[in-house]
């Protein structure tokens, strides 16, 4: 009887493991992980600090879950050691485990930025949710807050904190909010929505030093003679692949841990997905992290099913984020922003009444774009990306407000229909 | 499974599938009362798109990969494994709009009014889906396949 250990229980971890149950029924399973709850919405901790969800409607499966499905789940538990050739796992605890296949689903851990006051009383970091009760645990009505960080995570935070009613404060280094995932017309539509709703927003200082006074918070310099005054301050400079456990082991890792169409490491019988993994990104055609559930998902699945036998090729993600904030909806994915406009075309709608379509192409092809407002034909045009669709014919109807399924060619409106 | 297939030859974009998909999510079940005096005011779960003369209904097509499902951290879009059936639970949905983000086929939408995405649930309890039922150029059909 094969046995599998799945190190981490989030979205990769749970599609891997219920893959895995699919292709074996007897195989032993076993998860661990050091949050000691059971598999929870890692993005719905913003929710759950705005009060607006409880943990139970945050939880990923039904109460009987590991159960039901043959796991045996080791929660609060950290794996401190990977043994490749003994194909053992040592826990902090102490106990050892044995695999025949492995899968690292360990996800990100928050980067934590060089700034004088980390430790002061009244600092987080919004990442578990740990982290989102401690800071609904610290926090009172009075308290002004600082977010240091304006991508995905800090805007959340901050949209819980707005929420409960707290004065809150964005400060972001680049000259506009989510500068990693939009471009600056989507960015100041996102901006004039925040503002709209009580977030201020200070750019071009990520903060220089945190201030503190008897051991807590009290502001946040800016490094130009400016100080926010705040009790509250919370680390959002973003998310880095939790890898560690992979390098000790002598694990090929880049930014994250490479894997091959199949989801597997350097290592034979070693697997790895989710934001810990760098697998195929159809949009940049290159092996890349992808930080989103949609991928986590799927690249779970692709090595759940690998691990228990079948030789299924990875689908391929790229990284698309929907998101709504502040009553402003936007979606993005894969090279919306190329840094550079070389050998891409790019099509623009301008900003009108709130709404911007914004598609990028190259040879012919759609590899990113950003809508705000209308997001229905997203869906539409990221399927272009994925399979790769020649757009040339109809290129200028991609941002058109009106874009949807009938602007396809016939016979691939049709096919696609059929397939299904 | 059996789900609503277009036949785009034939639709003229009467929107008669989108009126009569309203009606059977309200709470009335009448067309003019849902309209009128329900709030928050039901939206259809069908959708016309059309460029030109081409035109289709598409409501969720229940894919047996359905990247809505992936892409749902909420857990409000689930697959039945025994029916095929792909349920978005309004309850669970957060409007992330992620399923937006990845449905290839722009059949899943938001209700504005609830602040929820909304899709095709193949009216289940009536013998037939409203929009099929209802339209009157036999432009939808529902059926094991597209051909019917």
């Amino acid at each position: 009887m094969a046995s599998y250990l799945i190190i981490g229980n989030s979205a990769g971890g749970i599609a891997a493991a219920e893959a895995i149950r699919r292709g074996d029924p007897k195989g032993a399973i076993t998860m661990v992980s050091d949050e000691p709850y059971p598999a929870y919405s890692r993005p719905l901790i913003s929710d759950y600090l705005a009060g607006d969800v409880t943990l139970e409607k945050m939880l990923l499966r039904p109460a009987d879950f590991y159960p039901s499905h043959g796991i045996e789940a080791i929660l609060g538990t950290k794996v401190t050691r990977l043994e490749l050739t003994q194909k053992r796992a040592t826990l902090a605890d102490g106990r050892t485990l044995k695999w025949d296949k492995l899968l690292l689903a360990t996800g990100g851990t928050p980067t934590l930025p060089d700034i004088k006051g980390r430790d002061l009383k009244g600092v987080f970091v919004f990442n578990t949710l740990d982290d989102a009760k401690a800071i609904g645990d610290y926090l009172i009505a009075r308290h002004r807050a600082v977010v240091i960080g304006g991508g995905l995570i800090g805007l959340s935070a901050a949209k819980a904190l707005l929420r409960r009613g707290n004065e809150t404060t964005v400060v972001v280094r680049s000259a506009r909010l989510l500068s990693t995932l939009l471009d600056a017309e989507a960015s100041a539509l996102m901006e004039k929505a925040a503002l709209a709703k009580g977030l201020k927003v200070i750019k071009g200082s990520g903060g220089e030093e945190i201030l503190g006074q008897d051991g807590q918070v009290k502001g946040v310099a800016l490094g130009r003679g400016e100080t926010i005054p705040c009790e509250v301050v919370i680390l959002a400079r973003g998310v880095d692949p939790r890898t560690e456990l992979a390098r000790e082991a002598g694990l090929k890792v880049r930014e994250g841990i490479p894997v091959n169409e199949h989801m597997e490491t350097s290592a034979p019988g070693v697997y790895a997905c989710g934001d810990v993994a760098e697998s195929y990104d159809f949009a940049c055609q290159e092996v890349r992290v992808n930080p989103v559930w949609p991928s986590a998902v799927i690249g779970g699945l692709t090595a759940g099913a690998n691990m228990a036998g079948e030789r299924n090729p990875c689908p391929g993600t790229s990284a698309v984020n929907a998101l709504s904030y502040f009553g402003t909806a936007i979606a993005a994915a894969g090279q919306a922003n190329p840094p550079t406009l070389d050998g891409f075309e790019v099509l623009r709608h301008p900003a009108h009444n709130g709404h911007y379509e914004k598609v990028v192409l190259q040879d012919g092809r759609v590899v990113g774009f950003i809508l705000v407002g209308n997001l229905e034909k997203a869906g539409v045009i990221f399927s272009l990306i994925k399979e790769r669709v020649d757009v040339t014919p109809f290129k200028k109807d991609l941002i058109s407000p009106s874009f949807g399924y009938a602007f396809l060619p016939a016979k691939l409106r049709q096919a696609r229909i059929a397939a299904e | 499974m059996k789900k609503v297939y277009p036949k785009e030859e034939v639709c003229m974009a009467c929107r008669l599938c989108e009126v009569h998909c309203l009606a059977a999510h309200s709470l009335s079940q009448d067309l003019i009362r849902a309209y009128k005096l329900e709030s928050p005011r039901p939206r259809a779960l069908v959708q016309v798109t059309e460029k030109g003369p081409v035109s289709l209904a598409l409501p969720c097509r229940h894919c047996r990969e359905p990247m809505c499902v992936y892409g749902c951290f909420a857990g409000a879009l689930t697959r039945d494994e025994a029916t095929g059936v792909v349920s978005l639970d309004p309850d669970k949905c957060v409007g992330c709009w992620t399923c937006l983000a990845v449905c290839p086929y722009g059949a899943i939408y938001r209700d504005p009014a609830r602040g929820v995405a909304a899709k095709c649930d193949l009216c289940a309890g009536r013998p037939q889906p409203a929009c099929v039922a209802n339209c009157p150029n036999e432009a939808l059909i529902f059926a094991e396949s597209a051909r019917g």
